[in-house]
Parts: structure tokens; C-alpha cells; sequence
């Protein structure tokens, strides 16, 4: 638990500064599944990027990273909107490879 | 103590002057400020401030985005989403539209964000009603917002420019509603002296907030969800920004006298300091009172008249100073809070207590019904004996 600051030692009207707070892992959320991705039928569309309520799907510029599950809470909204069922929910204890990347079938190293 | 400007002052002031309303002021003003967006709806009487400064921004003399959005609610929305991205931001409204507005004035303002609103001021429906009181205004007192009522079409204009400055100050960071009466002043038109672009434009300066939301360089979060935690330590924040207007006024309107040779206080004594009998009222009446103490200074009588121009944050130190003296004080109201006392009397009479002076409330000019210099004078004459009176008068009614 973080001290409890002053009022005036807060920034004003709630403004929360990215750099100093806490960021809560949501990841401890997940209730039972995760997503991973078949990167071979990924199209890049970022569709699951910019719709992820938790900023829990990474991006490499343009393109399609993977799953940083310290954020993720498993809501699968990513897998329900990828246009391609690129995505697949797992269960949260199955082993998969960092970020849940995965490429014809089998793990995909970085 | 202010008196009035002598024939030669006023043949010299008019030659500069232009005839304008004071909404037509307030348009003036935006046009010199220039601000980056400006959401609006038109409401009675606020439209025809709304419409010349569209007129200014169509034939290229501001460079403003110009948002017609469906609602005041709306209106308001967007000025926060302006003003939290980094943009300078004004709105203008009125009566229902002002109502309208509350949920979202109450957000900007605990947003901290500098918007400055133009209000013309107009009764509360119902029943529907266009013309002037202070209703509307009164709607805002306690949302965190500063603000001023002025006596006619200059200070609407003078105040409309300070307001910049002073809701931009980094230890204010406040919405403004500069309210002006509807029709009587909105509607007017009046001698003002408008400053030179270019001056108005270095005196506003350019727009700084601390957390511009589209500053990607530092990243921020706007308007979360606050836990029992923290949410009464923000709110104390605000206490705090007010407590900070008195001084961030003093220098812009210091300031401001630099330029215009207008100095402005948030209060103003006409003829206050040997008066026995005083009359406090907010807005454009206060021009019909100064007449009404001339006459009855003419006759000997000691009268006064204190106008209060800041409302929030009220200056209560300024107005005990201004009336610790007098002995017989008549606070005029034009707003109501039923089942109470007037709202500037209640301030007034805080700002006195321990004081003691005999005090009397009035309301007058719900709905835009007229005040005349004899109900001013019965006033005065009723002020001799306020004890008679502790019950709320009520100005011009019919009973
Ligand atoms: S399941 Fe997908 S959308 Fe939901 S939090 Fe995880 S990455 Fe984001
Ligand atoms: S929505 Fe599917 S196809 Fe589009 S980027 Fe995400 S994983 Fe790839």
C-alpha cells in the first residue's frame, strides 16, 4: 500500500502521472484463460491492439507483438474481434511461449 | 472611492469609443483572444454573442474552431475535451442552457480547467421566462467555478479579457463565467473603448496548462475515478485555487490598468466611506443606484452603494472592510432561494457577522421586472429604521 499523500502533494484535479504511479498488474485478475496467437494467420490489422481494454496486446510499430500477461485480465474481447481467429483462449496454468507467441503451430521464438 | 468621470473625461472617452453591445463586447473580446475552440448552442439572450463571433471567425478575424453541437450538455463536454487536450477553450450560454451545463461545469471545474464561459444572465423557467435575473448564475455558486457579474457592456468586455489570465493562472487553473444581464446589458448598446488586437493578444499571452492530455511526451491520466482515498484531498484542491484568485486578480488586473487605464477591483465603493444607509447588488441595477446616491447625496444624505463584481470566490474581507462602518446595510437580491434568505445576503451577512450593522434583504427583478429610482430611494428611506423590516422585501411586487 502507498503512503497516503497531502492535498497539496498530489497533482491537481485527479491527474494521474503515467511515470509516477504504480501500475496495478490487472493480469492478477485473469479468471481461468488466456489468449495466445497463431502469428501465421495474423494480418496485422491491430484490431485487437487498439480494442484491448488493458493496452495488454504489444505492438512492434505496425505490426502485431503478442500479449503482455502481466495486464492481461483474459476478457477475450481480443480473440472475439481478430478477423482472422488468429487469437485463441487458453487456459491461464497451460505452458506457452513469452507473449503467447506462436507460429505454425509451435512456439515462436522472439 | 469612485466617482464619476468629469464632462471633459467622458467627451474624451467617447471619441474613442465604439457603440456596442455588451454582447457585441464579449464578441469583441473573443475575437482579440482568439481562443483555439470555442463549443457552443445558442440560447436567448447569449445568441447574439454566439453570432457576431461567428460572423468574426466566417470573415476570417479569428482563427477559432467553432463547434455547433446539439445541447448546452453538449457544449460543455466538448469544451472539456478542448480544454483537457491543450486547447485555449471559451463557451457561452445562458438560463436553461446554463442548466444544462451544470453536470459538466461542475466536472471542468474539479478538471481544473480554464475555460471561460459568457454568460448573459436570464431567469429560470418556470415559468419560462427570457428576460434578466440571476438565477441561472446562482445555479453554479457552489460548483467551484469563479465568478463575475458586471455592471455593462465595457466591463463585459474588460472582464471577458481578464478572465483569460486569470483562469490560466498555474495556482487558479479555474473555469470563469463572466455574467452579464440579459437584455439590459446583452442587448444595449453602449459607448465601450475595445483595446488594440495586438495588445489583447499579449495580454492573454499563450496558453499553458500544466497536463495537456495530447502531450505524448508526458503521458497522463484525465478524470479518473477517485476512491474514498483521495477524492476529499482534490476537493480540498479547489478550496485551495480559490484561495488563490484574490492575488492572481490583483495582478492581472493590475495588469490590465497597465493597458487600459481601467483598474478593477472585486468590489467597487461608490461613495461608501462616510455612509450611514448602503445598498450591496450585483449587475447592471447598480448603474440606476449610482444615480439614486448622487440624488441623495445632493440632499445631504449619507447613502452608499457597494457593487460586488466576484461572486465566487466572494470577497468577504474586501466587503467587511468596504461596510465595517455603515450601520444600516439593504442587500438586493436578484435571485432567490426559497425558503431562505437572498444568496448575496447570505454571503454579505457572513462576510459582517460580528460587525454589527443592522441589516435588511431585498429581491427584486425576478424575471426582468424593472427596478426604478423610487423603489431605490423607498429602500433608502426604509433603511432608516431596518429593524422594522427583517422580513425578505420584496421589490416591485404586487401584494
Ligand atoms: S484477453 Fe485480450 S483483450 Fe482481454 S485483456 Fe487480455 S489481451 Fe486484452
Ligand atoms: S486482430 Fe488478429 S489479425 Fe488483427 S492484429 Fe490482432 S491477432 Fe493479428
Amino acid at each position: 500500500m502507498n503512503e497516503l499523500k497531502k492535498y497539496h502533494e498530489i497533482p491537481i484535479g485527479g491527474t494521474v502521472i503515467t511515470k509516477d504511479v504504480v501500475q496495478p498488474k490487472t493480469g492478477g485478475w485473469r479468471m481461468g484463460e488466456k489468449p495466445m496467437v497463431n502469428l501465421d494467420k495474423c494480418v496485422n490489422c491491430l484490431i485487437c491492439w487498439l480494442d484491448c481494454p488493458d493496452t495488454a496486446v504489444l505492438a512492434e510499430g505496425t505490426d502485431f507483438f503478442g500479449f503482455e500477461y502481466d495486464y492481461c485480465k483474459g476478457c477475450a474481447l481480443c480473440a472475439e474481434v481478430c478477423p482472422t481467429d488468429a487469437i485463441v483462449m487458453v487456459p491461464d496454468d497451460q505452458e506457452v511461449p513469452e507473449y503467447g507467441r506462436m507460429l505454425n503451430g509451435g512456439p515462436h521464438e522472439n | 472611492m469612485k466617482t464619476k468621470p468629469t464632462e471633459a473625461e467622458r467627451i474624451e472617452m467617447l471619441r474613442r469609443a465604439k457603440l456596442l453591445t455588451g454582447a457585441e463586447g464579449a464578441a469583441h473580446a473573443m475575437r482579440q483572444i482568439n481562443p483555439d475552440v470555442f463549443p457552443v448552442y445558442p440560447i436567448t439572450p447569449q445568441t447574439p454573442i454566439i453570432q457576431t463571433f461567428s460572423k468574426f471567425v466566417a470573415d476570417g478575424e479569428a482563427s477559432t474552431e467553432i463547434i455547433n453541437v446539439e445541447s448546452e450538455h453538449s457544449a460543455m463536454s466538448a469544451a472539456i475535451g478542448a480544454a483537457t487536450a491543450g486547447g485555449r477553450t471559451m463557451t457561452a450560454t445562458a438560463s436553461q442552457g446554463l442548466a444544462l451545463m451544470i453536470e459538466n461545469i461542475y466536472i471542468a471545474a474539479s478538471m481544473r480547467l480554464p475555460i471561460v464561459l459568457a454568460i448573459g444572465n436570464r431567469a429560470l423557467s418556470g415559468p419560462i421566462n427570457i428576460h434578466c435575473d440571476h438565477s441561472d448564475s446562482m445555479l453554479a455558486r457552489d460548483s467551484g467555478v469563479i465568478q463575475f457579474f458586471v455592471e455593462n457592456a465595457q466591463e463585459a468586455y474588460d472582464f471577458m479579457i481578464m478572465s483569460v489570465p486569470l483562469a490560466e493562472n498555474h495556482d487558479v487553473l479555474l473555469p470563469v463565467l463572466v455574467g452579464q444581464d440579459g437584455f439590459t446589458i446583452t442587448h444595449t448598446a453602449e459607448p465601450i473603448l475595445l483595446e488594440e488586437d495586438e495588445d489583447v493578444q499579449n495580454f492573454v499571452g499563450e496558453y499553458e496548462i500544466p497536463y495537456p492530455l495530447l502531450n505524448l511526451q508526458k503521458p497522463t491520466t484525465q478524470g479518473p475515478f477517485d476512491m474514498p482515498d483521495y477524492y476529499f484531498e482534490h476537493k480540498r484542491q479547489q478550496q485551495a485555487a480559490m484561495d488563490a484568485v484574490p492575488d492572481a486578480f490583483d495582478t492581472v488586473a493590475n495588469h490590465y490598468a497597465a493597458l487600459t487605464g481601467r483598474r478593477y477591483d472585486a468590489i467597487e465603493e461608490y461613495r461608501l466611506e462616510d455612509a450611514e444607509r448602503a445598498i450591496v447588488v450585483m449587475g447592471s441595477s447598480a448603474g440606476t443606484m449610482k444615480e439614486v446616491v448622487d440624488d441623495l447625496r445632493e440632499q445631504g444624505e449619507a447613502v452608499g452603494l457597494l457593487k460586488v463584481r466576484m461572486f465566487r470566490p466572494f470577497p468577504t474581507k474586501k466587503v467587511r472592510e468596504a461596510l465595517g462602518h455603515v450601520q444600516k446595510v439593504a442587500v438586493l437580491d436578484r435571485a432567490m432561494s426559497f425558503g431562505s434568505k437572498g444568496p448575496l445576503y447570505m454571503e454579505v451577512a457572513e462576510a459582517l457577522f460580528g460587525a454589527g450593522p443592522s441589516m435588511q434583504n431585498y429581491v427584486f427583478g425576478l424575471g426582468g421586472r424593472d427596478l426604478f429610482p423610487a423603489d431605490i430611494r423607498q429602500v433608502f428611506e426604509n433603511l432608516k429604521n431596518p429593524e422594522e423590516m427583517r422580513e425578505m422585501q420584496y421589490i416591485g411586487i404586487r401584494e
